[in-house]
């Protein structure tokens, strides 16, 4: 049984951390209301890219001299998982979805006979890799605040891709990340990046209409696919970035709900004690003055 | 008036309608004015120039990474980075 003091504490304790909860809470909404306007401000740069990107392919015949960013090894052994996670916790299962859907994809393949290696953006989506495949984890960044990044960062973890690609470390790049749908559903995705994955509904160009090309459309495609890989991982990152403050935002919010209402059970709990301790106290004068 | 755009990764930096602009492309200078020919080019780092009047003073944009677009609908570029002079 716990004391009256003791209940006292712990309604103080709890009071406390409500407020923590709700402070996390409200910086989150503030801070999703920005990383949403960054990911929406990014989308132009993206959609275009992707369709010039599709529509050049679709006019360049695979031959030995098509790069490989887009024709790829021709085989599909070694797959490198890019997983881009979050270096913070406490935005509810936002890690954990992303690491899940990682592992699910990696069982599958591993059973298939395929060699899977992972490149870890992200502290807590390491951590959980790192438990289950210690061998696999071929490199780690740890990006820090997913709102502050750079387009920089991600074109430096593109040239280390394209590096190791290139080197023969892989045959196909898979990205995971989870893409923001709305404060209450964030989406994990998985998305494959190299070689390029040109959309089967891709506007086919216009034969007539004679375009220009300088250089020619190979050096065109040389020139934009590796900066259409850096896109790529910058849009999941921007993506990431909302997804984590959604995320954060409805934990914080439940974790703000569930502490009022452990306040108002200890509240109850206390109320009734000191009752008791109360009605103790008086029937002992009262059977003390009637044994007089 | 030529429908001009200019895009980074991380935003829309202008859409507006201007006189000309000059792209420093990878194989020389070129200046686009309304109604030019489909085209596509990769930019090499330089300065953008952007005429809004005919005879009106230039404005110009430092860009690094570039690609531009032409099409019916106006100029597209899409640069990693921009930023006015």
């Amino acid at each position: 049984m716990a004391s009256l003091k003791a209940l006292k504490g712990r309604i103080g304790s709890v009071k406390s951390t409500q407020k923590i909860t709700k402070a996390m809470q409200m910086v989150a909404a503030a801070k999703l209301r920005r990383a949403q306007s960054a990911a929406e401000a990014g989308r132009p740069y993206a959609q275009r890219l992707e369709k010039v990107v599709a529509s050049l392919a679709s006019k360049v015949t695979i031959s030995s001299t098509t790069p490989k960013l887009l024709s790829g090894t021709g085989k599909d052994q070694v797959h490198l998982f890019v997983v881009a996670t979050s270096d913070k916790g406490l935005a509810g299962a936002f890690n954990t979805n992303i690491a899940r859907l990682a592992r699910r994809e990696a069982d599958a393949l591993i059973k298939a006979g395929k060699t899977v290696k992972f490149y870890c953006i992200g502290r807590k989506g390491r951590a959980v890799l790192r438990r289950l495949y210690p061998d696999l984890i071929v490199h780690s960044e740890e990006p820090g605040d997913l709102g502050k990044l750079h387009f920089d960062d991600a074109h430096r973890w593109a040239e280390d891709l394209i590096g190791r690609f290139e080197a023969g470390e892989f045959d196909i790049a898979h990205l995971f990340y989870s893409e923001f749908k709305s404060v209450l559903a964030q989406v994990p995705t998985k998305q494959q990046i190299i070689p390029v994955q040109i959309p089967v509904d891709a506007p086919k160009s216009d034969v007539s209409a004679a375009i220009d090309y300088e250089p020619d459309e190979e050096g065109i495609l040389a020139d934009l696919l590796p900066r259409n890989v850096a896109v790529q991982l910058f849009r999941a990152m921007r993506e990431n970035a909302a997804s984590e403050q959604g995320s954060k935002m409805t934990a914080m919010d439940n974790a703000t709900r569930n502490a009022g209402d452990l306040i108002k059970r200890l509240n109850i709990e206390y109320n009734r004690k000191r009752q008791a301790a109360i009605t103790t106290e008086l029937v002992e004068i009262i059977s003390g003055a009637e044994a007089l | 008036m030529l429908h001009f755009e200019l895009v980074t990764p991380e935003k829309l930096v202008r859409s507006e309608e201007v006189y000309m602009v000059v792209v420093p492309g990878t194989e020389g200078d070129l200046g686009i004015l309304n109604h030019h020919a489909p085209m596509m080019t990769t930019v090499r780092d330089g300065t953008l120039t952007v005429f809004r009047e005919e005879k009106g003073q230039p404005e110009t944009i430092r860009i690094v990474g570039g690609f531009a677009e032409v099409n019916d609908k106006g100029l597209t570029v899409l640069a990693e980075h921009a930023e006015a002079e």
